[in-house]
């Protein structure tokens, strides 16, 4: 359904399409609470934080226009995403390996 | 067709590029933002990673209901923020005007629910501190990440709720509002509500029920 | 370039009636959107709050003289320090080079007349001002003794001094320093003159940029870290804390993703003055103009990798400190390529000294060292056992003090003649670098040396055997202090009675030096158009851009 919509895309967004992107949004928001009522252990906040990806994609891409936007804008974007992850996978990689050493 | 005539800055030479400047501008606005609720989204994976089990206690006592609605509130009312930015570049300012304020009101409802659900999250003790005894262990630690991130997140709120209103209420006058700040107003919400998108499964999902 | 041609006053034009300086009204600089008068206000700012701390840093070297407390107590002590550091850090080495140098040059040099946000940028000093006035608040209360660095647990749970309202000073400073690296960015994206290719940009304004994208990316992290420890320390909730949960290493974690590549905040400009100063000095062409600027960019991203080398000894995980120390070596190298590139200039260069070269090459060699010794402790082995000693303190002076500082007054020397239309004197310039050079290494090489024998940083009471190195310390920061008054004195001296500057005394290449000095309120009376890479020396006879200005001399001699 979500394919459906990126490859009927003008060049410029539309109020249908906006509307289109809001139906996915919500399809995924009963997605993610319904899939909360199962217990998948440690896959939970994967797939959590994969639905709220999707979410937020289509939200950056759509409403927030990236899809049509210039290259500079994306790089942009694109950056602070990645500097997020800097900041959450270089800290987070010290609690992981804490444990790799036995203790003294 | 423009809004209206958006005066042109004595340093640029065209419209095009203050406009491609001032998009430029917001989408870094936006960036420092990101790092800046990064922080305490990186506490949280801190706390999740070393004490997952208080996570998961502390999220079942979050009012998942009152999240849920404020989520699908949020998102609709991007949708309608989105198009009211359409309109605006439409040269549609009476109805660019009204769903900006639209967006407003479902920011205010946002923000009621958001109140309604602080004040059943403490009374059932959960605010450590105010009564109802500690909070059991890591628990505390968790509800108060759950306060910041979602306080900070409401303060944005608070603000976009500012923010919109003065371009539903300016869309109305002769002068009006340049099409560029109502877009970047648009995007200024767009991100609040994309913080809002993470912060629900991190917080209010963390546990299965 | 002979100097003594300038040393007559030279009739010029009068162009005080429509330079950027002509207005004197209180209103009209405090009201001001103009990027040049706001980068005065800078100056005046940072000038201000580098006196304080360095009232602070003479307290503390006279204080180290004597093995003993005697000058102040230690709470005072560690209250001298925190404010030295915190001063020095944020309302003085940050800001410095973006905020003044930045300001003034950036638009000039990209043939623009302002920056992108002008009103942003006015927000951004009052942001500071604001920011320093609320710090110096908390020093005039009492202050705080916990270092400039802030580490829980004891900021949050015990120390007793003013910290939530010492923090906020910093992180209302901090979103100054937000603004201003939006500004920056924005500006030379979207405001470069018809022609100016980014590859054709001088290097300073590649090292702006790369300054730019850490203000921005960086800041953020910092400011929010401040409101955790405030809240820690208000309402306990216990983020830092182990028996509730928090760890107090997290916070050095957030902390030092900051404030590592707040260093490289620091030193970028500096390094991108160099580049400017390096090439007209010697006549010559950058080499390797490419390289430079993407080191520049290079240095930025890798910057924010880094950071862990400030925690080796912090219980992080082994791995964590092994990923971090190899990252650590790795972002040495784009510096190196610079200094390798800096000297392929001046080889075969026609060299002149005048005072901002010998700052260029002063910055050349002691930021070598500093960033040497740099690598030394990115070694955890080596770092286990100097780290919170005086090498340390020595490491990060020679980087800031030999780097920036020597970088920030090179490029105030140089651009002197054009922000205020006024040469400073020569002869007496190059005796305060000299006399910089001489007191910045007698004050802080002996520090090396001790540090490596085992004296602790951040202490005031020291065992007898390290009492020779303090002394020479000391006597250097007297020396030290001498360099830094002179140019003071001489440059307000020179607003009165330096000869009046050409448009162009250095017969520089960039688009600052083809407009008035000082400048009109508009910067150019027609936006120039470039039609050549950066650094054509040397100068042709012909002028190179097509956009002449009429009544100037296209070589900067005086007319």
């Amino acid at each position: 359904m979500k394919t459906d919509k990126r490859a009927s895309i003008a060049a410029h967004p539309s109020v249908v399409i906006y509307l289109k992107v809001w139906g996915a949004l919500m399809v995924l928001l009963l997605l993610t609470i319904g899939i909360a009522h199962f217990d998948l252990g440690d896959w939970s906040v994967a797939v959590a934080l994969l639905i709220a990806g999707v979410k937020a994609l289509l939200i950056l891409l759509f409403f927030m226009h990236l899809r049509y936007d210039r290259r500079e804008v994306l790089v942009f974007a694109g950056a602070a995403y990645l500097w997020l992850m800097i900041l959450i996978i270089g800290t987070l990689h010290d609690y992981l390996s804490r444990n790799w050493l036995p203790r003294l | 067709m423009k809004v209206e005539g958006q005066p042109l800055h004595s340093h640029f030479e065209t419209l095009q590029q203050q406009e491609n400047a001032s998009t430029l501008g917001m989408w870094v606005f936006i960036a420092t933002e990101v790092l800046f609720f990064g922080v305490i989204f990186t506490a949280y994976v801190y706390l999740r990673w070393e004490y997952p089990a208080a996570v998961r206690a502390g999220s079942l006592h979050l009012e998942i209901v009152l999240g849920s609605i404020n989520t699908a509130v949020l998102l609709t009312s991007s949708f309608i923020m989105a198009t009211a930015v359409l309109m605006a570049e439409a040269g549609r300012r009476r109805l660019a005007s009204l769903l900006a304020a639209i967006t407003a009101a479902m920011g205010v409802a946002f923000l009621v629910i958001k109140g309604t659900e602080y004040s059943m999250v403490i009374a059932h003790g959960f605010f450590p501190g105010a009564g109802g005894g500690p909070v059991p262990g890591r628990e505390e630690l968790f509800f108060w990440l759950y306060f910041l991130m979602t306080g900070l997140h409401a303060l944005h709120v608070f603000i976009g709720v500012g923010l919109l209103s003065g371009v539903a209420f300016f869309l109305r006058r002769p002068r009006g509002v340049s099409v560029n700040a109502v877009r970047n107003i648009g995007l200024y919400w767009h991100f609040v509500d994309l913080v809002w998108v993470f912060l629900f499964p991190l917080l209010y999902l963390a546990s299965h029920r | 370039m002979n100097h003594s041609e300038l040393t007559q006053p030279v009739d010029l034009p009068a162009r005080e009636n429509d330079s950027y300086l002509a207005k004197h009204t209180v209103r009209s600089w405090l009201l001001t959107t103009d990027h040049k008068r706001i980068a005065i206000l800078y100056l005046l700012s940072i000038l201000f709050f580098f006196l304080i701390a360095a009232i602070a840093a003479a307290i503390i070297r006279i204080e180290l003289v004597t093995p003993q407390e005697d000058l102040i107590g230690a709470d005072m002590y560690n209250r001298m320090f925190t404010l030295h550091g915190v001063l020095m850090v944020w309302f003085f080495l940050i800001p410095a080079a973006p905020t003044v140098l930045g300001n003034f040059i950036l638009p000039l040099m990209l043939g623009a007349r302002d920056v992108a946000f002008p009103r942003l940028n006015l927000l951004s000093w009052y942001l500071f001002i604001t920011g320093g006035m609320v710090s110096l608040y908390a020093i005039l209360v009492g202050g705080v003794d916990t270092g400039w660095t802030f580490y829980t647990p004891y900021s949050t749970t015990f120390t007793n001094g003013h910290l939530v309202t010492m923090v906020a000073g910093v992180f209302i400073a901090g979103f100054s320093s937000i603004l201003s690296g939006l500004n920056f960015i924005i500006t030379t994206h979207k405001l470069r003159a018809p022609g100016l290719t980014w590859f054709r940009l001088p290097l300073f304004v590649w090292g702006l940029y790369a300054t730019s994208i850490i203000l921005v990316l960086a800041t953020p992290v910092l400011a929010m870290v401040l409101v955790l420890i405030a809240a820690e320390r208000l309402w306990g909730i216990g983020i830092f804390d182990p028996a509730k949960g928090g760890d107090p290493v997290l916070f050095q974690h957030l902390f030092w993703f900051y404030s590592h590549p707040a260093v490289y905040i620091m030193i970028l400009p500096g390094m991108g003055v160099v580049s400017e100063l390096i090439p007209c000095f010697a006549r010559k062409r950058i080499f390797g103009y490419k390289f430079v600027a993407a080191a520049s960019v290079a240095i930025a991203v890798f910057s924010f990798l880094v950071w862990g080398h400030h925690m080796f000894v912090s219980s992080q995980s082994v791995y964590a400190g092994f990923m971090f120390s190899i990252l650590s070596y790795m972002v040495a190298v784009p510096s190196a390529i610079k200094v390798f590139n800096w000297t392929a200039t001046l080889y075969k260069g026609s060299i002149s000294f005048d005072t901002p070269m010998l700052y260029a090459l002063g910055f050349i060699g002691l930021f070598t060292m500093g960033g040497l010794t740099g690598l030394f402790v990115a070694a955890i082995a080596v770092d286990v056992h100097v780290t919170d000693t005086y090498f340390i303190v020595a490491h990060f002076h020679y980087i800031m003090v030999g780097g920036m500082v020597l970088g920030f007054m090179g490029g105030l020397h140089f651009w002197w003649p054009k922000i205020t239309g006024r040469m400073y004197p020569e002869a007496i310039g190059r005796l305060a670098a000299l006399v910089t050079f001489i007191g910045f290494n007698l004050t802080f090489f002996p520090q090396f040396v001790m540090g490596y024998l085992g004296m602790p940083r951040r202490y005031q009471v020291y065992p007898e055997e390290f009492q020779f190195y303090h002394i020479l310390s000391s006597a250097g920061a007297s020396i030290l202090g001498v360099g830094y008054l002179l140019p003071v004195i001489y440059f307000i001296w020179s607003l009165k009675h330096g000869p009046r500057a050409p448009d162009n005394p250095w017969s520089a290449t960039g688009l600052e030096w083809t407009t008035a000095s000082p400048p009109p309120v508009h910067n150019f009376h027609q936006i120039p158009v470039v039609v050549e890479e950066a650094y054509q020396y040397p100068v042709p006879a012909s002028p190179p851009l097509e956009a002449a200005l009429p009544g100037k001399s296209q070589k900067g001699e005086p007319l």
